[in-house]
């Protein structure tokens, strides 16, 4: 075994219903670990891009990378090189401001984390905050003192930077 | 009226035609050049029976859907050509799914239709739906669900495609039933399109020289050759690279008959019950070449002990073989046929002399082992009967097996001299498999004899089928190596368990003879060789399925054999052998 370490796949994949449950089940099926998977629409209408991260050694990786490949839904994978990569995360917090004190303290949070506040009721904020992975945490553990009510991560998605790509011509 | 039959007979160019969706399904069928379909009709399917009753492809009614996926199976391994099976909805459906896992397992091209409710039913917990697409995804190469008539011809053309290029395996198409009921215009001759699907067949010329260089220089080579050499048909190849190097062949039980069994250089089986020479020999090797093998655990044994020494060359037409269990040094993701082709090129140019001898005749003294457990010892000994009953059959006759004790010393013992003319279940081991995949076979190739070496307790999970092989007209031979026990189970309990004999006795349950003729098939127990020779050569002339009962003891005893997880040359060559 290698060492382990985290990697972010970018695959673009057909866009019709059961192309998610294939690679969920594959994953399942061959015991991968599989951290965090967000999957939306990419520049061309009928392709899916899903970005994955995933914990493991070179091994585990190159297995992930050929297993994903042998689906015949998924067109094209790659691994992405963490130093010429944009990653980022969007999380929505929803954190208790039970006084004024306590909500001034969060929006002063929030504009030093440049995140928005997208939700204001009386006894709660909603941050909208977005980020490496590291960044989203950081801020979430400064939040916990305030209490944190609710917590929706997207998991990471990117794209390499310059004109390399990951796409169909 | 623009009707097939009527455009056919004026010769006229069929492109868009109107039909039904059961109807396009046939006529695709019948363009793929299916000459047999294994099934079992039910709700959700009849639209498509009632088609069938009009056209000419062959229907073998079978009496248990799993029977009619390992009948589809079995016909497919035999012949090369993809295997059809159909089913109804919900349970037709969920009893394909054995042997659907079963194709998977052993890369066999089957294409299985069932039928679903119709789509507004669907999601309803309607009568008989099941969500087969779900649960066939993790053991089929990939699976469809058809949303209108239309789109018929061109989802079958895909799956056959899928399932017989590459590696080949299964492909599932579920058909709701409105979508074989409704008509439309239907386009037999569109191109298939597949974008996320390629295929690489031609073998990196980098790779083949890196391969080439180890094998020059190689003093003790040692090819593993497995199914994908079947699968590629490229047993000459195969046999014309190891006479080049005069190199030594093991096989796996899925590459069992690539290599002819009486070749000098054929070492026969490979792994927890390989041969002494296999398995003495491939941890020797300075060079191991494997060819359309995925290392099992059943072939390695413990990883660290199945070659340690050697230098590794993996060919595998699927990229996520390589690595997967085994890290080769020279990969070549290629053909096995094409691949072989390669390497044979190459290397008769740059090969002067090899120096062997010495090689060579620990072959042949490794293999002399295993030839004397052959003889005939008196009694009914399966592997002296096995080699008798060898020398009856022609050496294109077919052999399936069951699983358990039967199938391992069908693979030890029963030479096969032809690719395709030794099947077994290998990935799943699937008790059953044998008997519905000699059906398949039979139909495949009716003009040779088709013998399925069966355990007691392996044929009665599938016995029910005589019914489809007497009434279908397949005659078969089952020859059940009757140990009263679930026989391997017994034999690791014997071994592994202190003898604690725990549910594996079957108490002589059934009379298989009286069970044969209840079917209206041949029945014969036998007490000696010359008796169950009689009976092979009666079988061979029958025109009906002829099930021979063979009782042999029930503390009989498959050797060599490799403890589960032991290095596989450790080998417990039984008693009285050391
Ligand atoms: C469907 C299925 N169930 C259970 C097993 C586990 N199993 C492996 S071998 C064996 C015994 C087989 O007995 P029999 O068919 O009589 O063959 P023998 O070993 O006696 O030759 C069993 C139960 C299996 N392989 N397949």
């Amino acid at each position: 075994m290698g060492e382990e370490e985290t990697y972010i796949v970018s695959a673009l994949v057909e866009n019709k219903p059961g192309v998610l449950r294939n690679i969920s089940s594959m994953f399942s099926r061959r015991g991968f670990n599989i951290e965090s998977i967000s999957a939306g629409l990419s520049e061309q209408r009928d392709l899916t891009r899903i970005t994955l991260t995933i914990r493991g050694d070179e091994g585990t990786l190159e297995q992930v990378v050929k297993q994903l490949d042998k689906l015949i839904d998924v067109i094209k994978v790659r691994i992405l090189d963490p130093a010429r990569t944009v990653a980022r995360e969007l999380a929505l917090i929803k954190v208790m401001t039970p006084d004024a004190g306590a909500r001034s303290d969060v929006i002063n949070y929030t504009e030093i984390f440049k995140g928005h506040i997208v939700d204001v009721a009386h006894e709660s904020l909603i941050v909208e905050i977005t980020g490496d992975s590291d960044k989203i945490n950081a801020f979430i553990e400064l939040m916990s003192s305030f209490g944190i009510r609710e917590i929706a991560r997207t998991g990471i998605t990117a794209l390499p930077r310059g004109m390399k790509s990951v796409r169909i011509e | 009226m623009r009707t097939l039959q009527g455009l056919r007979e004026r010769g006229e160019e069929i492109r868009m035609v109107r039909m039904t969706g059961a109807r396009a399904l046939l006529e695709t069928l019948r363009r793929q050049r299916v000459d047999a379909i294994f099934g079992i009709p039910g709700g959700a399917m009849i639209p498509v029976y009632d088609a069938l009753y009009d056209m000419e492809i062959r229907h073998v009614l079978m009496r248990h859907e799993q029977c009619a996926a390992h009948a589809a199976d079995g016909y497919a391994r035999a012949s090369g050509r993809v295997g059809v099976c159909m089913a109804t909805s919900g349970p037709g459906a969920t009893n394909l799914v054995t042997g659907i896992a079963n194709a998977y397992m052993d890369s066999s091209p089957v294409v299985a239709f069932t039928g679903q409710v119709p789509k507004a039913y669907i999601g309803k917990d309607s009568f008989q739906e099941t969500d087969i697409i779900g649960i066939t995804t993790p053991i089929t190469k990939c699976n469809f669900q058809v949303r209108s008539a239309s789109e018929i011809p061109q989802t079958v053309k895909k799956a056959f495609y899928i399932a017989s290029s590459g590696r080949p395996g299964p492909v599932l198409i579920d058909l709701p039933k409105d979508t074989q009921i409704e008509s439309a215009e239907m386009d037999f001759d569109d191109d298939i399109e597949l974008r996320g699907y390629r295929l690489n067949y031609e073998p990196h010329s980098l790779q083949v020289e890196r391969a080439v260089g180890l094998l020059t220089q190689a003093e003790r080579p040692v090819i593993v050759a497995g199914g994908g050499v079947i699968a590629s048909n490229a047993s000459s190849e195969l046999v014309a690279l190891a006479e080049l190097l005069l190199a030594p062949v093991a096989t796996t039980l899925m590459g069992k008959g690539c290599i002819p069994e009486n070749h000098p250089l054929s070492l026969g089986l490979l792994g927890m019950h390989g041969t002494i020479a296999s398995n003495t020999l491939v941890p020797e090797a300075d060079v191991l070449l494997a060819v359309g093998v995925r290392f099992s655990d059943r072939t390695t044994g413990d990883v660290e002990g199945f070659c340690p020494e050697a230098q590794i060359i993996h060919i595998d037409i699927d990229p996520s073989e390589i690595g997967k269990n085994v890290k080769p040094h020279v990969p070549i993701v290629a053909d096995a046929k094409r691949a072989l082709r390669a390497l044979y090129e190459r290397l008769n140019q740059r090969l002067r002399s090899r120096e062997r001898s010495l090689w060579l005749s620990r072959v042949q003294e490794l293999k002399r082992e295993h030839e004397e457990m052959m003889r005939s010892e008196g009694g009914l000994k399966p592997p002296s009967l096995l080699a008798e009953l060898r020398k009856l059959l022609p050496e294109d006759a077919i052999v399936t097996t069951e699983v358990g004790q039967n199938q391992m010393w069908a693979a030890l013992y029963l030479k096969a001299y032809k690719p395709r003319t030794f099947i077994s279940s290998g990935g799943l081991g699937t008790m059953g498999f044998g008997f519905p995949a000699a059906i398949g076979a039979k139909v495949a190739c009716p003009d040779v004899p088709v013998v399925d070496i069966a355990g007691d307790g392996s044929f009665l999970m599938t016995e029910q089928d005589l019914a489809s092989s007497v009434t279908g007209g397949i005659p078969v031979i089952v020859v059940v190596l009757n140990n009263s026990m679930l026989g391997m189970v017994a034999q690791w309990q014997r071994l592994f368990y202190n003898r604690r004999y725990s549910q594996v006795d079957l108490r002589r349950t059934p009379d298989f003879v009286k069970l044969a003729e209840a079917f209206g098939a041949q029945g014969f127990r036998v007490g000696s060789l010359e008796e169950f020779l009689r009976a092979v050569k009666e079988a061979m002339k029958s025109e009906v399925t002829t099930v021979i009962d063979v009782p042999i003891s029930p503390e009989e005893d498959v050797f060599p054999m490799v403890p589960p997880g032991g290095k596989i040359r450790d080998i417990i060559r039984g008693e009285g052998r050391g």
